[in-house]
């Protein structure tokens, strides 16, 4: 098995075996952040680019560290400093870019399929850390690195993704990834915040109520609430909101003894999941922070050997 | 085109040459103090692991094993694609101070072992490393030389020399493939 593409734009384009293949590089990697010297001299004179147009320190500061720990140098751009303040199109941007001979873009966008307009245009390899409502394949793929290697398999798990499914591009890179993976995904949320015909992505059910999803599950997924954006016009109150769909050490009971407490931060505690949860003995948040970088040094790897684009 | 496999060392010779380099390991190092074994992947972590069966069965005492990829520190990985598979390294202990053998099956142009000695260093400071392995067959491209050799096999570059084991991990016998 090799890994042939270009570009990683998201979980939906790639196969279970090319997932897997990533998973079990990012195992591979993850010894390398417990040495002494945090290094290894794979990408050396390879240019990394960090190009976010969307806030975000997490996925950002992951990327860069696994960037270095393969020995590529790195820069990053953020939207607030560049010349997209002053009008530059995607297009131009990445032609300058382009012309500075970088080997792989990082890149996080508002727009959904931003990355692929770009990946058919540049020669540099592109890799997606977000695209609006779309995906975030790197996300996807650390939540499946802490499954499996808290409960060995991935293969017929119930994964129960709570929250704001509509606007959530984590939710769409698991759902594309684990049914592929052969897991099960049962996703429950507010009607108003459910996007009709998920059911046809593959292995997913969605549940009117919290506690359907998450009885028996082995892993409760539980998504931000994006305060800040549409939080307002889709949900009458956040306390009606916390009531039915946020974490409690209640609901946690109704699921497999042992079950995985994930989130992908920023938490908004009290909202989509109580304290006493996100610091307890099921959660897993800081363990999805560790892997994050393992499976992101394992995206960059694959990538930097990539083909033509597909 | 048709390749013709001749045995070079069988089952028996495979065991009477650990057995030696065990005993030669011993002597070199006086004992087992601070010594640990280090396999490259895979058929070094094999060989490791019957080494240090040897050496705990004469001296009493366990020698730690580690393993190591090599992938990530090879010369050549910038003109691989796409991007060879990357196995996993476990050296559960500090190697500060240790003394290293590093054990693989075949010694050839002695670019693997370049690359697991760079590795090595990034898991501390070792207080020496030495080499063993269960064959040599020539055609060195950098100045490396193995400390412990189980035989000395003169080949042409086009000939391929394989390690076989069993299902057990143990080393059946070596042979010897010419193209």
């Amino acid at each position: 098995m090799v890994f042939k593409h270009k570009d990683i734009l998201g979980l939906q384009n790639l196969t279970a075996e090319e997932i897997e293949l990533l998973l079990n590089t990012a195992d591979s990697m993850k010894e390398i952040s417990k040495r002494e010297i945090k290094k290894v001299p794979t990408l050396r004179g390879k240019t990394v680019v960090n190009l976010f147009f969307e806030p975000s320190t997490r996925t950002r500061t992951s990327f860069e560290i696994a960037a270095k720990r393969l020995s590529a140098d790195t820069l990053n751009i953020s939207a607030s400093t560049s010349a997209v303040q002053k009008g530059e199109t995607l297009s131009d941007t990445a032609r300058n870019i382009e012309a500075m001979k970088p080997d792989i873009i990082v890149m996080r966008h508002a727009i959904s399929g931003a990355h692929h307009y770009l990946a058919k245009r540049v020669s540099y390899s592109v890799v997606n850390a977000g695209d609006g409502q779309h995906e975030h394949p790197s996300q996807g793929l650390l939540d499946m690195m802490t499954m499996r290697e808290k409960l060995g398999t991935l293969e017929g798990l119930k994964v129960a993704i709570v929250g704001d499914i509509t606007h959530s591009r984590v939710a769409r890179s698991n759902i594309y990834g684990l049914t592929k993976m052969g897991a099960k995904v049962f996703l429950a949320g507010p009607p108003t915040l459910i996007p009709p015909g998920v059911e046809r992505l593959g292995n997913v059910a969605v549940c009117g109520r919290m506690r359907d999803a998450v009885e028996d599950a082995d892993v409760v997924m539980m998504l931000r609430i994006q305060l800040e954006r549409q939080g307002k016009a889709l949900l009458p109150t956040m306390r009606e909101y916390s009531r039915y769909f946020g974490l409690s050490e209640d609901v946690v009971k109704l699921a497999k003894p042992g079950v995985l407490v994930m989130h992908p931060g920023p938490m908004n505690r009290g909202v989509e999941i109580c304290s006493d949860v996100a610091d307890g003995p099921n959660s897993v948040i800081l363990e999805q922070v560790e892997n994050g970088v393992a499976v992101r040094m394992s995206m960059l790897y694959h990538v930097s050997g990539g083909g033509p684009t597909e | 085109m048709k390749t013709e496999a001749t045995v070079i060392l069988d089952g028996v010779g495979v065991r009477r040459a650990l057995t030696r380099i065990a005993h030669e390991i011993l002597e070199r190092n006086k004992g087992i103090t601070d010594l640990v074994l280090v396999g490259i992947r895979t058929g070094g972590i094999h060989l490791a692991h019957e080494l240090a069966g040897r050496l705990e069965e004469i001296e009493r005492a366990p020698v730690p094993v580690g393993s190591v990829d090599i992938t990530l520190y090879r010369d050549d990985i910038r003109t691989q694609t796409p991007v060879l598979p990357v196995g996993k390294t476990e050296i559960p202990f500090s190697l500060e101070g240790k003394r290293v053998v590093l054990v693989d099956d075949v010694l050839f142009t002695g670019r693997t072992i370049r690359a697991a000695m760079d590795a090595m260093m990034d898991h501390g400071r070792p207080q020496c490393i030495q080499l063993a392995v269960l064959i040599d067959r020539g055609h060195r491209e950098l100045p490396i030389r193995a400390d412990f050799v189980g035989r000395n096999v003169p080949t042409s570059r086009k000939e391929n020399i394989q390690v076989r084991f069993d299902e057990a991990n143990r080393p059946v016998e070596v042979f010897l493939e010419k193209n």
